[in-house]
């Protein structure tokens, strides 16, 4: 039951985009058509799983025996970046196709402020192992849930009669502040 | 007069060439922290000292950095200083640190910081891109005070600051009488609102400016032909 709190927590209450306000940059850059919000976002939740795992073992393995837990933005922005660079190079080897879909989206996750939130958050929620895993997928599957609906909305935003200055992001922004009000309602959820 | 032209141009640098409404970089932070003037300063003065020091870094170390890892070079550079601030702040101003919370820990990945490593500071001199950074740091304060005041004011009724560091008032101005605030600027749809319509606003400025230069060309190439 605790598990499942921590998901759906993750992915509707506290979802990453609207409430944590995390991870705007690749949600309004990506979010123009369906194909990519699809990619990404499958690539965000491989990306948030791998690291979380990885900085969950290396922070409680090697940085609090060693008494060095303040070194562990830096240890883990390294690990994310040079997690990413692995995952692009697999890819790349093991299925072109899919590294041509994905592509340019995948180095740009580094900084995505996600992925970084999310390990960072693990740590501070003090979450076993267990919890960390079922948290790291949920956030991403809330952002991914995020992309998908938006990247619908603004498909049909296109053909939309919008004032000139609102073209684009601004009206994009102001999407995204209705479905904010829409989100608060599964605050009552848990 | 020419001192009136160039500042000018200097205000409307600041509102083209804004990174957070004209470029979209760095917008997670000023969506999040917006919600009283205070943070937006305190955010804004940790993201400058990080900015202007990172730059002067990298623009020592560019030379001898490889060019294959100059990436995780300036990232590490940057959690460097990020740790830094972050841990001058919970000593001296712990109540304006549990406030931004998470936020200054994700300094790290604020693209504009990168951005201007990559951009600029790697290629020009330290004394350059000191100025680049304090030049960036600033417009990016500008806009989070921009979006603070709005957010502020209406979801409160009231203007106030206070010292980060004894965090007693300095100054307390109430605007809205009590019952009139419109407490949705406190939430997250009020922050997606204002900087819709703040971008939207440098949008139009933009196209409006662009429209001037794009007259002012016609006008001058008519001329011209008159004059032949």
């Amino acid at each position: 039951m605790n598990l499942l709190t921590i998901f759906l927590s993750g992915m509707l209450i506290n979802n990453i985009i609207l409430s944590k306000f995390l991870g705007i940059c690749p949600f309004m850059g990506v979010s123009t058509k369906l194909s990519s919000a699809v990619g990404m976002g499958l690539a965000v939740i491989f990306v948030i799983f791998g690291a979380s795992v990885f900085s969950w073992v290396l922070y409680y393995y090697a940085l609090v025996p060693l008494g060095l837990e303040y070194m562990k933005l830096i240890c883990f922005i390294l690990l994310i970046a040079s997690f990413v660079q692995f995952v692009e190079m697999f890819v790349k080897k093991t299925s072109p196709s899919l590294y041509k879909s994905l592509g340019i989206y995948l180095p740009l996750i580094t900084t995505n402020c996600a992925v970084l939130y999310v390990t960072l958050d693990n740590i501070t929620q003090k979450y076993n192992f267990v919890e960390t895993i079922v948290n790291s997928i949920g956030v991403p599957a809330g952002f991914m849930l995020m992309l998908v609906i938006f990247a619908t909305i603004r498909e049909r935003l296109d053909s939309a009669d919008v004032p000139e200055a609102f073209k684009g992001n601004p009206i994009a922004l102001v999407v995204a502040a209705i479905m904010a009000i829409a989100f608060t309602a599964f605050a009552g959820l848990v | 007069m020419s001192e009136k032209k160039v500042k000018r141009s200097f205000a409307s640098e600041m509102i083209l060439n804004n990174p957070v409404f004209g470029l979209y970089l760095g917008i997670c932070s000023s969506l999040a922290i917006t919600t009283t003037i205070n943070n937006a300063i305190g955010m804004g003065v940790a993201v400058i000292v990080v900015l202007v020091l990172s730059n002067i870094v990298v623009s020592l170390l560019a030379p001898i950095t490889p060019d294959e890892i100059h990436i995780p070079v300036y990232i590490v550079i940057i959690a460097s200083l990020v740790t830094i601030v972050g841990m001058l702040m919970q000593a001296f101003t712990p109540q304006l640190f549990s406030a931004l919370g998470a936020f200054i820990d994700l300094i790290v990945v604020n693209c504009i910081i990168l951005g201007r490593a990559e951009a600029y500071a790697s290629k020009n001199g330290v004394l350059a891109s000191a100025r680049d950074g304090l030049m960036m740091g600033l417009s990016y304060t500008f806009s989070l005070l921009a979006m603070a005041f709005i957010r502020q004011l209406l979801g409160t009724g009231t203007l106030s600051l206070s010292n980060p560091m004894t965090n007693a008032e300095l100054f307390s101005l109430r605007l809205i009488p009590e019952g009139f605030e419109i407490e949705i600027f406190k939430q997250q749809t009020g922050a997606f609102l204002t900087f819709a319509v703040l971008a939207a606003a440098v949008t139009a400025y933009k196209n409006a400016t662009d429209k001037k230069a794009a007259e002012k060309e016609k006008a001058a190439k008519v001329a011209a032909k008159e004059a032949q």
